[in-house]
């Protein structure tokens, strides 16, 4: 009896979230000033002590003074964060319950297969760093410019394997990416997370690796950096260059933000964004972020979206790429 | 990072203060509660209590956390050898011969050589952790994935010697336990395998719930059906073991301490791979093999002993690289970072106080473990006399609690009631139910590391062989592969099937 109920409170969030659509002033919004009057839950999608948990635990307690009401962080893990965003978009779309995203997972998990969520079900709320990825080797290794390893991967197809974390993610995209730019074959080599891809490419297993901003900063006295995927150099290496200003033409990274399900009010958006806006212009939160090896930024709802939608249309024309061969 | 005597004395000088004392005590006291509990593991209970971070400075909070981890592991005993239940996933080899020291009415001697095994073991891997991290720190780096594939597969071949002579029932309960960790998503490729469109089933099956159905769950319904009064009838023999006893295990413990803390340098070797080695390097190292399965104490002293060695192991890669060599360091780790301080290689130059405070809490968090545990073995053995109208229930909640804690998942629990069901059929039809616990332990890192190694070399499985450490645990493998049928072929009797080392 009691779960029917839930079922059909289910459906009717459904006909709110997909048919009635956004901007729609239902009986369920309650008034952006009373807004929130209980507590609100933070989901978290990946293992406690990740990234994506610290940086919910920063942004917690900061949201609870904002806001005035408690923030619980709960966990949802499973399939590289699917599990957690699925659980995102079929929550009520109240506001009190908001999951930390990550670009281009949430592009690109839906593309691969049918992972229980769409994309365009990722309402981005707030976008609050990006971790560019870079192209390295070890500090020991003998390729000492981006044009060595270039050189040697025409020469011997297949031998210059490159580690990254997962399978059609973003360490797996710019590999992709990078071997058609350069004309040149790879192996790419998948890892459960980055954190068993640093170790093994520490270790020397590997020749090359795709690796994020932070984890590259936690070993810079280990590893040389070849060229970073990103626009303009990496403030947290001024001496390194961009693949770009070597005539690879890519920029490759994640970026962590927060999201609410689809069909939330508009006056409840602004109350969170205004929350997320404030942490992120305090000036010690974007020091701790570059310190660790981040690019703070500060993305609110409609840009965000408008980013999300950016991206999405340009990973799609890769991920076809990547199909076809 | 380098050894001083100086930094020791200062770490064991701040370890000292009352607060970081306080908070050592406290974290040995939640680690031993988490152990006996079925299903909490240590990362769980580390997690819950991150949020504690924000009020209590780092050093002691990291005291804490650490104190949760290898506290745990001297808890996790308890269940495993009072009711056949194990507390966490490295205790399933004390289930072994705990157990059955229990029916004998010598509980509280497996209790106690548990708690003395794990100070031994714990502490002189904390020597090796102090003196020797330098040197080891890179032994984490020296494993590839070859490595690791060669390593688990080495793990796998424990299934002959875990079956008995039940050798083909093994390998059934075996390949169940790793066609149960095939469910889901490829942990590489994330495609997805075995789900029969099911989303929930996407996440996979967690070993946790194959262990907590299996044994504890199982172990509930058997009881339900024989509408047993009490557990198991008994008469208590003896609080402790006897000075005769602790002299006999001291080879077991030397000997696990060494499996322990080499294995538990390595990431992915958490403590539930290295204690079912121990128990097996134990077996084959005694004299006696044939005691192994009925109540042998050093069958209980070289896992409890190898999973506190591995713990103290856990930390170099950590210290030295920020490497977590399992869930709960990871999550440890996240503890450190919460703190601002940033691991990795320059932990040690950048923070010494703090690093050698820890290790030398560590110390101290060992004598707190055994002070606390000796006194408590009384106390844990009476546990068996509850009568089981009460006992039953008391365990299914933990259970429940338990297989709720992995993922925080409804999910997960209805997995584990499931398994409950497979084990208890298991039982019934005499299947081993260790074989298919480890299967489900290394399977993950089984299937990444070859999927990897096969990557690096093109599709070469020489890979395995080309390479020296690969090459030695591959040789290890076979032996014992050969061994195991060899020893069928002469008994000429396959299919014994009351299996001996289980139940």
């Amino acid at each position: 009896m009691k779960k029917s109920n839930v079922g059909m409170l289910f459906a009717l969030l459904f006909l709110v979230a997909l048919g009635v659509g956004p901007g729609s002033r239902t009986a369920w919004s309650e008034p952006a000033k009373s807004f929130p009057t209980r507590q609100l839950t933070y989901l978290v999608c990946f293992d406690p002590g990740g990234q994506s948990d610290r940086e919910a635990r920063r942004q917690a307690p900061l949201l609870e003074k904002f806001l005035g009401q408690n923030v619980i962080i709960d966990y949802k893990i499973g399939g590289g964060g699917a599990l957690g965003w699925r659980v995102l978009t079929k929550a009520k779309p109240d506001g009190y319950t908001f999951a930390g995203f990550n670009i281009p997972h949430v592009i690109l998990q839906p593309l691969q297969q049918d992972v229980g969520y769409k994309t365009e079900e990722i309402v981005p709320l707030f976008i609050f760093h990006k971790t560019p990825l870079a192209l390295a080797v070890l500090e020991t290794s003998p390729f000492k410019t981006l044009k060595d390893l270039i050189d040697h991967a025409k020469k011997n197809p297949y031998l210059v394997s490159v580690g990254g974390s997962g399978a059609y993610t973003g360490y797996h995209m710019a590999t992709l990416r990078f071997e058609k730019l350069i004309g040149a074959k790879l192996t790419y080599v998948p890892y459960t997370g980055a954190a068993p891809q640093m170790t093994s490419f520490l270790g020397g297993h590997l020749v090359a690796v795709f690796g994020a901003s932070d984890d590259l900063t936690r070993y810079r006295d280990k590893v040389r950096i070849l060229g970073f995927a990103t626009d303009k150099r990496f403030p947290g290496f001024p001496d390194v260059p961009t693949l770009k200003e070597q005539g690879i033409d890519m920029v490759e990274g994640v970026d962590r933000g927060v999201a609410v399900p689809p069909g939330t009010p508009p006056d409840v958006i602004k109350k969170l964004e205004a929350a997320f806006m404030d942490i992120a212009s305090k000036p010690e939160f974007q020091e701790e972020q570059r310190k660790n090896g981040f690019i703070p930024l500060a993305i609110g709802h409609e840009e965000g979206k408008e980013y999300l939608k950016r991206m999405t249309a340009l990973y799609t024309e890769i991920f076809a790429e990547v199909k076809k061969r | 990072m380098l050894f001083s005597w100086d930094l020791l004395i200062q770490g064991f000088a701040d370890a000292l203060t009352w607060s970081n004392l306080l908070w050592a005590f406290v974290g040995c006291l939640v680690g031993t509660l988490i152990g006996v509990l079925p299903g909490i593991g240590p990362s769980a209970g580390i997690a819950i209590l991150l949020p504690l971070t924000t009020m209590i400075p780092p050093t002691s909070g990291i005291i804490m956390m650490a104190a949760i981890y290898y506290g745990a592991m001297y808890g996790g005993s308890t269940t495993a050898i009072v009711v056949n239940i194990p507390g966490e996933a490295s205790s399933v080899p004390t289930c072994i011969d705990g157990y059955e020291m229990a029916k004998q009415g010598r509980a509280g001697a497996a209790l106690g050589i548990s708690a003395i095994s794990s100070f031994v073991a714990g502490t002189l891997g904390l020597v090796g952790l102090t003196f020797f991290a330098p040197l080891l720190a890179n032994v984490a780096l020296a494993f590839g994935p070859p490595e690791y594939f060669a390593l688990m597969f080495m793990g796998l071949s424990l299934v002959i010697s875990l079956s008995g002579r039940a050798l083909l029932k093994g390998l059934i309960a075996m390949s169940l336990g790793l066609l149960a960790s095939l469910i889901g998503q490829n942990p590489l490729t994330g495609a997805v395998r075995l789900t029969f469109g099911w989303l929930d089933l996407m996440a996979g099956v967690s070993f946790i719930s194959v262990i907590i159905g299996l044994f504890a769950i199982s172990e509930v319904m058997i009881n339900v059906e024989a509408a047993a009064t009490l557990i198991y009838e008994t008469k208590i023999k003896g609080w402790m073991p006897t000075w005769k006893e602790i002299r006999q295990c001291f080879g077991a413990m030397l000997r696990s301490t060494g499996i322990g803390f080499f294995l538990g340098l390595l990431p992915g070797c958490a403590p539930a791979v290295t204690t079912f080695i121990a128990y097996d390097v134990e077996k084959r190292f005694s004299k006696t093999p044939e005691r192994f399965g009925k109540g042998a104490i050093e069958g209980v002293a070289a896992p409890e002993g190898a999973n506190n060695a591995t713990t103290s192991g856990g930390f170099v890669p950590l210290f030295a690289f920020g490497l977590p060599t399992g869930p709960a360091l990871a999550v440890l780790l996240g503890g450190l970072m919460m703190y601002g301080l940033q691991p990795g290689p320059m932990l040690f130059q950048q923070n010494p106080k703090f690093v050698w405070a820890v290790i030398a809490s560590m110390y101290i968090g060992n004598v707190i473990l055994l002070v606390l545990n000796l006194p408590l073995v009384g106390f844990w053995a009476r546990i068996a006399l509850i009568p089981f109208p009460i006992l039953g229930p008391i365990i299914i909640l933990c259970c429940v609690i338990g297989a709720y804690s992995i993922r925080f998942l409804m999910f997960d629990v209805w997995i584990t009631l499931v398994f409950g069901v497979i084990g208890y059929l298991m039982r019934k039809l005499s299947f081993p139910i260790a074989p298919m616990v480890l299967a489900t332990v290394l399977a993950p890192m089984l299937e990444t590391s070859l999927q990897q190694s096969l990557l690096i070399s093109l599709g070469s499985p020489f890979i395995f062989f080309t390479r020296p450490i690969a090459a030695f645990f591959m040789a290890l493998a076979f032996l014992s592969i050969l061994r195991g049928i060899w020893i069928q072929v002469r008994t000429h009797a396959p299919e014994i099937a009351i299996d001996e080392s289980d139940d």
